[in-house]
């Protein structure tokens, strides 16, 4: 069961492979992220070089599926065709303090009629599309 | 060293708008838009369309120049100029890469232009059913984040969060709009005047966003001829001066995934000191101020970012009776902007400005001499400039 109706569309790997071991991550109910092997530096979307040192040696390095609230929208307005019998629901956009204060978007799971808290610890929800012709697992959050 | 400045070297002489229209109603194909207000724009200055070497625009214009000049017949083809990504956020940055073309001998008489017809292309406020996504996308649409209404209400929703910033700031801003469309014809919303109860009462589109805080999308066109300072005295009409323009964005705002350090801004953080600095004016100088509403909470940021307010003030100074010409501390939007004149990307702001620059405008603010400009916020890159009349130069 997801928590956004059938229809929106379905993530699939850069042509490239820069994103492939996130995706084959989720898959697992691993969350990863980037790491430079040179400076540390965390990195969140990916990206093929270290924003820090111009590094190359990106690492893929599980993290610990929790963060917090960094901000939220409550979205009332049918944007997409899937969406339009769906109602309200809530995006997240996730902190993780112990992975570099990167960020991550997701919804958040439970009533979407809820009061939303900045800064409220969230842990992670692996949500599989395993009938998707690519199948995939999107990351969700609830209240820790 | 010498000093690298657009200051005062190139003007506005003619402006240029179709009639505006709801999304998709133009009766015209958008190129035919494009057109009408390329030549209305001639008209306004007084120029044959064949004497117009150079085009710029932005937001990836559907209109190219090298067509538009062969349609219109043009002598001769320079500047075809396009500013990379950032959609309305180039609105600005379209007329410094043309003022700039001119003041280094690339172009002499140049049009800025921004023509859009939702019916014959996409609209902007609605993503299109199925399919798969890759990349930055792949990590925001599955969980229902499409259009600019919902990106850009995370930002705001920090940044209120941050600062303590109520929903009656973002509420004063759409109702300045709204206000001065009342006197404006040319606006979709002339006639269709809004109070805090209707705004407080309708419907959210993506919170903190009620409908009202959202432009519209509309049809139409929108342009402006640009030549030098010196050929600027031989026109008919009072130039508006190019004070100042500046582009760019913060470091890393591109970052995927919404990962920009400073993500709650409307991006102008490093770029409004480039904007008083070639200007050497401040924001106190400013006598009228246009600034893109794409949404409000981008306007609050940009006020902030270029230091009308302190991002602490939004309470207190973000009221109507400061935002209305003529009496008001900083009248803004007097058009109605893209909230309730047109959503033309943004170019009816430039026009405006222009406009009261003149003394022509709908909602005159008394004497006005210098004029600010800030393009589209909480894109990368933006763009924001000053217009000034003859006494500021």
């Amino acid at each position: 069961m997801s928590y956004l109706p059938k229809g929106l569309p379905e993530p699939v790997t850069e042509t490239d492979k820069l994103d492939q071991p996130y995706w084959e991550g989720t898959r697992a109910g691993k969350l990863k992220v980037q790491r430079c092997g040179a400076c540390n530096t965390w990195q969140w979307g990916p990206e093929w070089i270290c924003h820090n040192c111009r590094s190359w040696d990106m690492k893929w390095v599980e993290v610990e599926p929790k963060g917090k609230i960094w901000t939220w929208t409550r979205c009332w307005h049918p944007v997409h065709p899937a969406l339009k019998a769906a109602g309200p629901y809530i995006a997240v956009l996730v902190e993780l303090p112990h992975a570099g204060n990167i960020r991550m978007l997701g919804n958040l799971l439970g009533d979407p009629h809820q009061t939303v808290t900045i800064g409220a610890p969230v842990t992670a929800v692996f949500e599989p599309h395993d009938d998707a012709k690519t199948p995939y697992t999107l990351v969700q959050w609830k209240l820790a | 060293m010498a000093e690298h400045t657009l200051r005062g070297k190139v003007a506005v002489v003619g402006i240029g708008e179709t009639t505006y229209y709801k999304h998709s109603q133009s009766p015209d194909p958008e190129f035919v838009l494009a057109l009408k207000a390329i030549l209305a724009a001639c008209e306004d200055a007084g120029i044959n369309p064949r004497d117009i070497d150079s085009f710029a625009s932005y937001a990836n214009d559907r209109n190219d120049p090298s067509r538009l000049s062969a349609a219109l017949g043009c002598k001769e083809l320079r500047l075809s100029n396009m500013q990379w990504g950032g959609g309305g956020g180039g609105g600005a940055a379209a007329i410094g890469n043309a003022a700039a073309a001119i003041v280094t001998g690339q172009a002499e008489i140049a049009v800025v232009y921004r023509a859009l017809a939702q019916g014959q292309f996409q609209r902007y406020g609605l993503a299109q059913a199925g399919g798969t996504v890759s990349g930055d996308n792949a990590l925001i649409n599955p969980y229902g984040i499409f259009v600019p209404a919902q990106r850009f209400a995370l930002k705001i929703m920090r940044y209120m969060h941050e600062h303590g910033i109520k929903q009656e700031a973002l509420r004063a801003l759409a109702l300045a709009s709204y206000h001065h469309a009342q006197s404006n014809p040319r606006a979709v919303m002339y006639g269709r005047p809004l109070t805090e109860e209707a705004y407080e009462a309708s419907r959210w589109i993506a919170e903190p966003y009620h409908l009202f805080d959202c432009c519209m999308e509309n049809d139409g066109a929108a342009a402006v001829v640009l030549v030098s300072a010196e050929r600027a005295k031989d026109f008919k009409n009072k130039p508006a001066y190019v004070l100042s323009v500046a582009q760019g964005s913060d470091h890393r705002n591109a970052a995927r995934s919404f990962n920009a350090p400073d993500f709650h801004s409307s991006s102008f953080g490093p770029v409004a000191p480039h904007l008083w600095e070639m200007a050497k004016l401040g924001p106190k100088d400013v006598d009228v101020l246009q600034s893109y509403e794409n949404f409000t909470g981008g306007v609050l940021m940009s006020l902030t970012e270029h230091g009308f307010v302190h991002p602490d003030e939004c309470n207190e100074f973000l009221k109507l009776e400061n935002l209305i010409a003529p009496s008001g501390k900083l009248p803004l939007n007097t058009s109605g902007g893209n909230l309730a004149e047109c959503y033309m990307h943004g170019l009816e702001l430039q026009i405006e400005a222009v406009r009261q620059l003149r003394g022509t405008a709908t909602s005159q603010v008394p004497n006005a001499k210098v004029a600010g400009v800030i393009a589209g916020p909480m894109v990368t890159p933006v763009s924001t400039m000053i217009f000034g009349s003859e006494e500021t130069l």
